[in-house]
Formats: C-alpha cells, structure tokens, sequence
C-alpha cells in the first residue's frame, strides 16, 4: 500500500479564542477523492490552508506525500495545487496570460508555459474566451480558469476549497466534469464543501468535521448507512386514499408508515430496498390504489449529517455565531 | 500498472527562480495598473489637482524671495508625488489578499521574498511614471530647473530610491489591511506626514511646535534634497546644508526604513 497522499494527526490551530482546528485526524489515500464536509466555520478551510502550507498548526504533525509540512513546506508546495474559495485570477488579465504567468511560477520555461496554458485551456473548454479579459467572464468561467490555473503545475495533490459555491447548476456540473476528468488521469483530490450531493458526487472518502474535529468518515454509501435506512415513498393522487396506503404499505415495510397529510404523502422504512420496493408496486395494484409518485429513498448525506451533528448543515440554517469566519487567519 | 502512466505527469514542480518570480509579479502589477483606467485617471488627476491648487490658488499668497515659489514647490510635489501614488501598493496589495491571490501565490513553489520583491519592483515602476508626470505638469505650470542636467537626473533618481524603500511601507500596511477601502482609508496617515514637512513649504514658516518633527523627518529631508539639486545651490532653497547633506541624510532615511519594513513585510507575508 502507497503511503497516505494527506496524514493529519492531532492538528491544532486557534484564531484568538477560536478553536479552528481542535485535534484533527484525517489520512487520505492517493487515487481517490477525499471530501471535507462541514458547516460554515466548521474548520474545512483552515485545514486546507494548512495543507496547503498557508497556516502553520500550533500542534500536531503533517505529511503531505510523505514530506513534513512544519519541516520541508517548500517542497509540498512543490507537489499541491490550491484553488481557492475565491477565484483567485488576476481580472485585467486574459485567461490565458493568467495561466502563463502560474506556468512561469511553477518554474516552466516560457514555451512551456505557452504550450501548458494552452493545453489546460482546451481541456477545460475555455479555448473561446482564453484571450478575454477574466474581467468579462462569468463565475462559472473565473472558477474553471481558477482550477486550469492550479493544473498548468501539473500537481500531484490538489486542494479545493469549495470550489462550486455559488455557482449554478450548469456550471457545478461543468465544473464537476473537469474534477472527475483530473482523477481518472491520477490526481489525488482534496475538496472542502458544505454541499452534501456534491460530496456524494465526487468523493470516495468523506470526512465530516464540526467544530475543528472530524465526528465521522468513510464511504459516502457507509456513512448513510449509519443515518438510517432506505424509506420507500408514496404520493397519494387523492388524499381520502390515505388510510388505504397506509394499510397496504404496513405489511411491506420494516416499520410503522408515517403519514403526511400536507403532502399526501406515505413514508414506510424498507428493509429489502428494491425488493420492499417491488412488493410495494404489487400491493397497490392489488387494491387498486392510484398515486402521484413512488419512490425508494436513500437516506441523503444531509439525513447522515443531521444524525451526527444535531444541527442543520446549509449556510444560513447553521447559526453558529461562536464561530470563526470561514477564512479566518487569511494573511 | 495503470497507476503509474496516471501519475508519471505528475513530477514535482521546479518552481521558478527568485529573478523569474520577481518579474512575473512585477509584470503583473503593472499590466493590471495600465489596463485599469480608474486607476490611471485618479491617480494622475488627483496629483494634478493637487499641484494646480498650491501653484495657483495657495501660491499667489506665498513669497519666498529667493527663488519663485513655482521652483520651490515643484521639487516637493516630485518627492511627494512618489509617496502619493505609493499609497497605490497598499490598496492593491490589500486587494490581492482580499480575492484570494496571495494565498495562490504563497501556495506556488517560488521564494516569497521575490514575490514581494516584485510587487514592490511593480509598483515602483508604477511610481516612476506618475513622477515624471508630476514633473511634466510642473514644467507646464512655469517649473524650470536651476542646477543642471546632471542633477535633475540625480533628483529623480533619488526620488525612485527613496520611493522603492518607502514601497515596503505600503506592503506591509496592505498585507495588514483587510481590503482595499481600509488600506486607502489608512494610507491617509500620509498626508498630515507631507503637510508637516518642507514639501510645500519652509519649515520655518510652520508653528514653532511642529518645527523639531518638521525639521528632520523623511518627507523633508528628501524635498530638501531634491530641491536643492534642482535649484543647484541650497542656499537658494533656504537651506543652510549642502545638497550632498540631504542627498546622503535621503539616503540613511531610505536604509533605515527599508531595514524596518523589509524584514517586517516578509514576516506579515510568513503569518499564521
């Protein structure tokens, strides 16, 4: 087995009076992605930062790639690539002088700067506007060129800190895509995010932190499992059917069904996921019963997130005032 | 094993050299100034203003005898004019921390020491170009030179070595600033350090109480200085040094701010 791309252990860093990383652990493997998941001022971007050798840990140790972060940072450097929660591209600039003048810095020589910058660019879908001002582009664009401009170093460990908020869906999927595509080519990632499905979408391993600690990881199907189990899920067409769903969908279930008459709604607990949910479909054509919708519904990271926080994980729902800003400690 | 074609591309980056990094930073600073019309407009226009308001408004009111108070001010305008466009370092400095793009270049290979080297190398040039403005326009206001060839090029160039140290100034108060309004808004401590000095005009005309600080503060000692290689003679600028005095008295002030804000500038860089 190759060493771990990432090795945390016991990392401590406070701003002030605010623990931001409280004693965290966190060993990522090489040829996956590894998700940090958390709410706002949870601690993900400081542990990146300090991946990333932007913050030094008062305690505990760092390898990154087998090389001691606190002793060698210069040569981690020399192997990461970070992307920012902001995009951190210069707006006078064309994309491409952009990434020319990234190439130049990770030591390329000028043609080869030419010829990386030029390579990222098609291989991000960004040939078209490459020679326009970053000034004239639209987040989803900043945020792709942002990623081409950590990628012209060819690094080995990229570090992205949530790196689709705010954006729409169109561009996270865009943005998602060109991730996916540097993994299959052997990029180990390390992404922070407070959105449970992009987790779901992208990440091997998710860590979940909370107050600069991380409170569970695995595999994203591992910790669902923990939250609970498969729900099979009926919407009643009209809603005097309720008591009769409710009959059918008892016997089929692992549980007793919850009803939402709000919505019309039956939710049972299903043991044998898609076999509940075959048996399900034959009970209410039996009966007869007509319904909107069924569907069998996994438990959502945000059901695991809720289970192990005790608290809402979306920015705004969290009201978590006793912590730090997301970006404190930036110099 | 399919693992290894994946990740053969994935070498260690060589990172750049402290020359390369320096001029890629530097490059950029002054692409982004030339390519920001705000920028070069209100720089320029706020130093014109500034200039046409002593020489015509203030000026009418001011005689110094000697020499014409045009030949007087202007030389205080070219040494001050570099500590005005400087306050552009700490707001662009400011700003690259605030959208996040020192925290990309602290995160590349490269010495951090020639990535502030560069910025400030950037700006300088940035500097140079707003003084030869603030001389163009004094020329056009009826500044003529009374020394000769030789020492207005010395003049200028002093203005560019005392400006490069005083650059640092600016880094440093960016790099503690959390964006760009508060960097502007604390580069305003400047201006009472222009006024209070002999920029403009005598110290001896400035209350007896400001006179101790008047007297020997940079701002003065570099105005005297390149006052009295413009005017050629010191005597002339109603100064009782020689020129080679304020030159050299420039020079130390340079070094001892630079000594002070280098080291301090690389370790606000190091922080956290």
């Amino acid at each position: 087995m190759a060493e771990p791309i990432i090795e945390a252990d016991g990392l401590v860093r406070r701003f002030g009076k605010v623990e931001a990383l409280a004693g965290l652990d966190l060993t990522a493997h090489s040829g996956q992605v590894t998700a940090v998941l958390g709410p706002n001022g949870a601690g993900k971007t400081t542990f990146v930062r300090t991946v990333a050798t932007l913050v030094r840990p008062e305690a505990g140790r760092l390898r990154v790639a087998g090389v001691d972060a606190a002793r060698h940072p210069g040569r981690v450097r020399q192997i990461i690539g970070l992307a920012g929660q902001y995009a951190a591209v210069e707006p006078t600039m064309t994309g491409r002088e952009n990434l020319r003048m990234v190439a130049r810095l990770y030591g390329r020589s000028r043609r080869q700067a030419a010829g990386g910058a030029q390579e990222v660019l098609a291989r991000l879908g960004l040939e078209d506007v490459a020679d326009r001002r970053v000034a004239t582009y639209s987040g989803g664009l900043r945020r792709r060129l942002d990623l081409g401009a950590t990628l012209v170093g060819a690094p080995r460990l990229l570090l992205l800190d949530e790196p689709t908020t705010g954006l729409d869906p169109r561009s996270r999927n865009h943005l998602w895509d060109a991730i996916r595509d540097l993994v299959a080519r052997g990029t180990d990632v390390l992404l922070t995010t407070q959105y449970l499905d992009e987790a779901d979408q992208l990440a091997h391993q998710v860590a979940i932190i909370d107050h600069g600690r991380v409170i569970a990881h695995g595999r994203p199907a591992e910790l669902k499992a923990r939250a609970g189990r498969d729900m099979i899920e009926v919407r009643a067409r009209h809603p005097a059917d309720l008591p009769a769903l409710v009959r059918a969908l008892a016997p089929v279930g692992a549980g007793e069904p919850r009803v939402d008459a709000g919505t019309g709604r039956v939710a049972v607990p299903a043991a044998g996921g898609p076999r509940a949910l075959t048996a399900a479909v034959r009970a209410l054509g039996d009966l007869g019963l007509a319904v909107d919708d069924i569907a069998l519904r996994r438990p959502t990271l945000d059901e695991v997130f809720l289970t192990l926080t005790g608290g809402p994980s979306r920015p705004g729902g969290g009201d978590r005032p006793e912590h730090a800003p997301e970006h404190a400690g930036r110099a | 094993m399919i693992v290894d074609a994946g990740t053969a591309a994935h070498t260690q980056a060589p990172g750049a050299s402290a020359a390369v990094t320096a001029a890629q930073v530097a490059a950029r600073t002054v692409r982004k100034y030339m390519r920001s019309p705000q920028l070069l407009v209100s720089s320029m226009v706020g130093g014109a203003v500034f200039l046409l308001l002593f020489r015509f408004i203030f000026g009418g009111a001011i005689h110094l005898g000697a020499v014409p108070y045009v030949d007087f001010l202007i030389p205080g305008m070219v040494a001050t004019s570099v500590l005005i466009t400087g306050t552009g370092a700490a707001v662009g400095v400011a700003e690259d921390g605030d959208q996040g793009l020192l925290d990309r270049l602290r995160s590349l290979p490269v010495p951090r020491i020639a990535l502030l080297t560069g910025r400030a190398l950037g700006d300088l040039a940035i500097v140079a170009w707003g003084t030869a403005v603030t001389v163009a326009l004094g020329f056009a206001v009826g500044f003529r030179p009374h020394g000769s060839v030789a020492e207005a090029l010395l003049a200028f160039g002093l203005c560019l070595v005392c400006g490069f140290a005083f650059l640092w100034m600016y880094v440093c108060l960016g790099l503690v600033s959390a964006n760009a309004q508060a960097a502007q808004s604390t580069s305003m401590f400047i201006y009472p350090v222009i006024f209070v000095s002999s920029a403009y005009v005598p110290v001896g005309t400035l209350p007896g109480w400001m006179r101790p600080v008047a007297e020997y503060q940079p701002v003065t000692v570099v105005s005297n200085a390149v006052r009295s290689l413009a005017l050629g003679d010191p005597a002339l600028a109603g100064l009782a040094h020689t020129t080679g005095y304020w030159v050299v008295l420039s020079l130390v002030w340079s070094a001892g701010i630079a000594a002070v804000f280098v080291p301090l500038a690389v370790a606000l860089y190091r922080r956290s």
